[in-house]
């Protein structure tokens, strides 16, 4: 965020980071980077919105939600926009949003020095959100949703998802 | 239209319709997967594939400017308007088949959209961006599969390089340029197709060799889908898939 936001700007956030993603109820919009900027001009609220996965059918029911959110809080007039760039990427989900991730039960995307390594073929260790051993396995790099990758825990024996780099 | 972006629309339909018809394709394996998991892989990959398609037709439609969205120009033209390769439409046989289909085209792919992560044309380059991570995950999958099967037993191995043979003549179109792609590519707004083929074959190479399976040799390649003539297989396909829009105009969910 550069400069000061206006008070709409404000509050058109704080509305924002009410919105729930429909597959992961427990994590906001916010919190998974969707929000790309909220931009107040001359009293029109401008919302960017990017969709995680260029098929995601979440990215529609995001949109109208985000409509929702806006017209129920009385904040018209707004213009939501979906963009494509900057391309989204799992860096943007927010450390809050990782933490609620895991809580949930979902491994939260590992860190770039692992996802470099996996660029270069290599097994990434990928943390059990049950039990927390780092002894997993990937049984599928698609999982549930386009966003997730299918593991399980040699250590607890559960599956689980894991929010997959991107 | 002014002539470069008559040539950017139809590389648009071109690419997205790869995308759409390889995404229905892929779909017809749902619920049909040999296990769970390559179901769940295979409809994965068509949702990404359906959504870069829209991705690229709202585009085209938006530079023709003639009002057409991209349900119009997906639902509402016929087999001679389609610009996809030939190999995409290929029916999906047994899984080594869809395996080494999906193969051969997703290497082609993400060579392509690494090339057009840097187009000089800003929207096309946005949507390469967003692509080219999603098919990463695509040709990963795909080169496991070719390995794992052709590595495998004595059965899958033949298979697979049955599959591996049946599709080669298929690849040879993947890389014809035409004259506006040409001109297209000289302004820096799409691939450099010679050297896309070099590297294709190298990559191939590389994920054949380490399944113990042999590079096809055959010379003789089939052409036309990027110029509308496709094999007999397309028309069955938009049957199916663009029915309801042609039984009833504009319904909507």
């Amino acid at each position: 965020m550069v400069g000061e936001q206006t008070s709409l700007e404000t509050k058109a956030w704080d509305v924002l980071d009410k919105v729930e993603d429909p597959e992961i109820p427990v994590i906001s919009i916010v919190d998974l980077g969707i929000v790309r900027s909220v931009k107040d001009i001359e009293g029109h609220l401008h919302v960017d919105i990017t969709p995680t996965y260029s098929g995601c059918p979440a990215t529609q029911v995001i949109e109208d939600s985000v409509n929702d959110a806006l017209h129920h809080a009385k904040m018209e007039p707004f213009t939501v926009k979906t963009v494509l760039s900057p391309a989204w990427s799992t860096a943007m989900i927010s450390d809050s949003g990782r933490s609620k991730l895991e809580a949930y039960g979902i491994a939260p995307p590992a860190d770039e020095s692992s996802d470099k390594l996996a660029l270069m073929g290599e097994e990434r260790q990928i943390k059990c959100p049950n039990c927390g051993s780092h002894d997993t396995k990937m049984v599928s790099q698609f999982g549930s949703t386009p966003c997730k990758a299918h593991f399980k825990c040699n250590d607890c024996l559960e599956p689980f998802d894991y929010f997959k780099c991107l | 239209m002014t002539a470069t972006k008559e040539s950017l629309f139809d590389f648009l339909l071109h690419l997205g319709d790869n995308a759409l018809v390889l995404g229905h394709r892929l779909g017809e394996w749902c619920g049909h997967g040999p296990v769970l998991e390559q179901d769940i892989a295979m409809t994965n990959i068509a949702l990404d594939l359906i959504g870069q398609s829209r991705n690229y037709l709202d585009y085209a439609g938006a530079l023709e400017g003639k009002g057409r969205d991209e349900d119009v120009l997906a639902y509402r033209r016929d087999v001679l308007d389609f610009k996809n390769f030939l190999i995409v439409e290929q029916p999906n046989g047994n899984f080594a088949s869809t395996i080494a289909r999906q193969f051969y085209f997703d290497a082609w792919h993400l060579l392509v959209l690494q090339q057009l992560s840097e187009s000089k044309d800003e929207r096309l380059r946005d949507i390469a961006l967003k692509s080219v991570k999603e098919v990463t995950y695509h040709h990963r999958w795909s080169s496991e599969w070719v390995i794992r099967l052709g590595d495998g037993t004595e059965e899958s191995h033949d298979k697979m390089q049955h599959a591996i043979d049946d599709f080669w003549m298929f690849t040879g179109e993947m890389f014809e340029q035409s004259e506006d792609e040409a001109e297209l590519q000289k302004d820096g707004m799409i691939y450099d197709a010679p050297a896309v083929k070099e590297r294709w074959m190298a990559e191939v190479k590389r994920v054949l060799d380490e399944a113990g399976l042999k590079m096809p040799e055959a010379e003789w390649m089939q052409s036309g889908g990027k110029t509308g003539f496709h094999s007999e297989h397309l028309g069955f396909i938009l049957a199916e898939m663009q029915f309801l829009q042609r039984a009833y105009p504009d319904a909507e969910w």
